[in-house]
C-alpha cells in the first residue's frame, strides 16, 4: 500500500504527514512533530502514557493509525500551557504532589482534561472511572484523583491558586 | 493540601532534640512538577538522532539447554539488518554486577555462550536500520537447541543430585565465606527452645514480582567525533552502570558519557546493567547511534524481578508471648545468575530477627540458583518478603497464645542498647513509641502497662 497524506490539526497548528501504511498518531507525534510529551509505555494500548484528546475524545494514540483520523484535531500535552501559564489541571497536579517519576503524567493530564470538559462537575467515581486506563506505578492515584477534583473546583472558581491555598 | 501535610508529634523524645526541625513537614513543591505536567521533562527515549539505528535481542527459547549451533545468516540476509552481535563481539563477556564491591565469581554472560540458564536470556543481537527490521532480523535467527533438564524449584536446587544451573559456581547455591548459605548464630537456639512453653513452625513463600515501570528499560547510546560514546539511559544507577559497561566493552572509563537521572519508574528494576554494554557494541561496531529499548513483553519476562523466597520459621516462645529462640531456613531464588540477589540474601538473614530482641537465634539464608529468570533489586529486597513472614508468624501465635498481636510485639520490640542477632546494637529505636502512637490513632486499646513502656529503657519489660 502507498503512503498517503494525512491532515491533522495539532495544537491548533495546521500539519501533513505522509504516513506509510500503519504509523501511529504516537509515531507521529513523536517522531515527526517533536511532540515527545506522549509516552510509549507499551505500545498495546494497556498503560495510557501515549494518551492524547483526538476530537475531544481521550485515545490511546499508540494504537491509532495516522490514516484513520485524517482531518482530526489533536490535542497533546504540549497544547494545555501553549501560552506558557499552566491550566487548572496542570497547576493542581504541581499543588496537589500529583507527579512522581512523570511518565504517566501527560497521558493522566490529557484523559482527565476532556473529562473536566465533558463534566465540569465530575465527581470521584467520575474521575476514577476517566483514568481508569492509566496505569502509575508509583501508586499515586490518591493524589492524582485529589488534584483533579481540585482543578474541577478551581475551574468552577476561576482561580487556580486561590483554591490550592486553602 | 491539608492531607499532603504532617504534622511532626514533638512530645516525643522532645528532650533528646537539639534543634527545632521545620523542614520535615513542611510541603515543598518539587522542582520536576513543571516538566512533567508541560511534558517538558526529558526521558531517555525522548532524544532522538539522524541516521538512529535500532537494536532487537534474539532470546533462548529454552530454561536449560546447551546451545548446539547458532545461524546468524537469516537474520544478515534481512532487509535493513546491518550487523548481528554474539558473545563473540563482547570483549569481556563475563561479569557479576556486584564486582565493583568484590563480589566473585564473574557468572553471567552478557551474551549467551555455548549455553543458556533462563527462557529469554538473550543470544544474540541484531542491528538494523528500523525497529521493525530489527525485530524481523532477530526472529529469523535460527538456534540449535540440545536440551538439559531444568531446575525450578529452590528445594529441588538444593538437592545433592540436581542439575547444575551455572557451573561458574560449581553448585547450585552462592558461597558465602567458605559457607552454603549466610549463617546468623546468636545464642542457643536449641537451649532457648528447651526453656519453651510453645513450639510454632510455619513456612512462608512468595513469587516472583516485576516492577513493571510504565517506562522500559532501555538506553540509546551515540558516538561522538572525539571516540567516546553517550549513553542516554533510564538506569537508576549511572556510575554503575558507566563502571560496569566500560568494563565489559573493554574501554577506559572515560570513553564513556552516561546521561540519565530521569527515570520512568524504576523501583530496584533499573540497576541492572542489561542494556547498555550491547548497545554501546552495536554503536562502535556501526558507527551509528543505536537504541535499545525492551519491549512491554521483554519487560515482564526477562527484566529482574523480586526473589521468590521461600521461608519456614521454627520459633519457641513463652505462654505470655515473650520469643525465646527462633530458627529460620531461608531459600532465595536468585534465577540463573546473581545479580543483586547474593546482597539481598544477605540483608534478608541479618533481617529475620526482626525489629525483635530473641535472645537466640539461627538463620541459614541460602542465595539459590536455577533456571528461572535472574531476580534482583526491588524496593527493600530481601527485607519486604522477610517482613511479610515474620509479621505474619508473630499474628500467627499471638492468635494461637490468644495473646493481643499488638502486645505480642511490644513484649518482644528492641529497645536502645539490645544487641541485635547480627551483632549490632539497636540505636534510636523509637519502635515501642510508635506502636503506642498507632495503636492510639486508630483506637485500638492497649493495657496501661504498654502504654507507658518506653523504647528508651527496659522499664515495662
Amino acid at each position: 500500500m502507498p503512503s498517503r497524506i494525512v491532515t491533522l490539526t495539532v495544537n491548533d497548528q495546521d500539519v501533513e504527514f505522509l504516513a506509510k501504511p500503519g504509523t501511529t498518531l504516537l509515531t507521529a507525534l513523536r517522531e515527526h512533530l517533536g511532540l515527545t510529551g506522549a509516552k510509549r509505555g507499551c505500545a498495546q494500548g494497556g498503560c495510557g502514557a501515549c494518551t492524547v484528546i483526538v476530537d475531544d475524545r481521550p485515545v490511546p494514540s499508540c494504537l491509532i493509525p495516522l490514516e484513520t483520523i485524517d482531518g482530526s484535531a489533536v490535542r497533546t500535552v504540549e497544547g494545555l500551557a501553549a501560552d506558557g501559564e499552566l491550566s487548572p489541571l496542570q497547576q493542581a497536579f504541581v499543588d496537589g504532589f500529583a507527579t512522581q517519576c512523570g511518565y504517566c503524567t501527560a497521558g493522566m493530564l490529557m484523559s482527565a482534561t476532556a473529562l473536566l470538559e465533558e463534566r465540569p462537575n465530575a465527581t470521584r467515581e467520575d474521575v476514577i472511572r476517566a483514568i481508569s486506563g492509566n496505569v502509575c506505578r508509583c501508586t499515586g492515584y490518591a493524589a492524582i484523583v485529589d488534584a483533579v477534583l481540585m482543578a474541577a473546583d478551581a475551574q468552577r472558581t476561576g482561580d487556580a491558586r486561590l483554591v490550592a491555598a486553602e | 493540601m491539608s492531607s499532603r501535610h504532617v504534622e511532626i508529634d514533638g512530645s516525643y523524645f522532645a528532650d533528646e532534640r537539639e534543634a527545632d526541625f521545620f523542614a520535615i513537614g513542611t510541603p515543598a513543591p518539587r522542582t520536576d512538577a513543571r516538566g512533567h505536567v508541560t511534558g517538558q521533562t526529558q526521558f531517555f527515549e525522548d532524544v532522538s538522532y539522524p541516521r538512529l539505528t535500532h537494536l532487537a535481542m534474539h532470546r533462548s527459547a529454552r530454561h536449560h539447554a546447551r546451545i548446539r549451533s547458532l545461524d546468524v545468516a537469516p537474520a544478515l540476509a534481512t532487509p535493513g539488518v546491518l550487523r548481528v552481535l554474539t558473545h563473540a563481539d563482547v570483549p569481556n563477556n563475563w561479569y557479576t554486577i556486584l564486582r565493583l564491591i568484590g563480589v566473585e565469581p564473574d557468572d553471567e554472560p552478557v551474551l549467551a555462550e555455548e549455553k543458556v540458564r533462563y527462557l529469554g536470556e538473550p543470544i544474540c543481537a541484531v542491528v538494523a536500520e528500523t525497529e521493525a527490521a530489527a525485530r524481523e532480523g532477530a526472529s529469523r535467527i535460527v538456534v540449535e537447541y540440545e536440551d538439559l533438564e531444568p531446575v525450578l524449584d529452590v528445594e529441588e536446587a538444593l538437592k545433592p543430585d540436581a542439575p547444575i544451573v551455572n557451573e561458574r559456581h560449581g553448585h547450585n547455591y552462592f558461597t558465602y565465606e567458605g559457607h552454603d548459605c549466610r549463617r546468623i548464630r546468636f545464642g542457643d537456639v536449641e537451649k532457648g527452645f528447651a526453656e519453651s512453653d510453645r513450639i510454632f513452625k510455619f513456612t512462608y513463600q512468595s513469587s516472583p514480582i516485576e516492577h513493571a515501570p510504565v517506562e522500559t528499560t532501555g538506553c540509546i547510546v551515540k558516538p561522538e567525533a572525539d571516540g567516546r560514546l553517550k549513553i542516554h539511559t533510564d538506569t537508576q544507577a549511572c556510575y554503575f552502570t558507566l563502571d560496569n559497561t566500560a568494563l565489559m566493552i573493554g574501554t577506559p572509563f572515560n570513553k564513556l558519557r552516561v546521561i540519565g537521572g530521569t527515570v520512568g519508574g524504576g523501583f530496584g528494576g533499573k540497576v541492572d546493567v542489561m542494556v547498555e554494554p550491547v548497545a554501546c557494541l552495536a554503536a562502535m561496531a556501526t558507527n551509528r547511534p543505536v537504541k535499545y529499548v525492551y519491549s512491554r513483553a521483554e519487560e515482564m519476562q526477562v527484566s529482574s524481578a523480586r526473589a521468590a523466597e521461600r521461608i519456614t520459621i521454627e520459633d519457641g516462645v513463652t505462654n505470655d508471648g515473650r520469643i525465646l529462640a527462633r530458627k529460620v531456613r531461608m531459600l532465595v531464588d536468585s534465577g540463573a545468575y546473581s545479580r543483586h540477589s547474593p546482597y539481598g540474601t544477605t540483608k534478608a538473614a541479618a533481617h529475620m530477627p526482626g525489629p525483635y530482641t530473641i535472645p537466640n537465634v539461627w538463620v541459614d539464608a541460602y542465595c539459590v540458583y536455577t533456571n528461572r529468570t535472574p531476580s534482583s533489586a526491588m524496593r527493600g529486597f530481601g527485607v519486604t518478603i522477610a517482613d511479610f513472614a515474620l509479621e505474619s508468624q508473630l499474628d500467627r501465635i499471638a492468635r494461637e497464645l490468644g495473646i493481643d498481636p499488638l502486645v505480642m510485639r511490644l513484649k518482644n520490640a528492641y529497645r536502645d542498647g539490645d544487641m541485635k542477632a547480627h551483632r549490632k546494637i539497636v540505636e534510636g529505636a523509637a519502635l515501642v513509641e510508635v506502636m503506642q502512637r498507632a495503636a492510639e490513632l486508630v483506637g485500638h486499646e492497649l493495657p496501661e502497662h504498654y502504654r507507658t513502656m518506653s523504647s528508651m529503657s527496659g522499664e515495662g519489660l
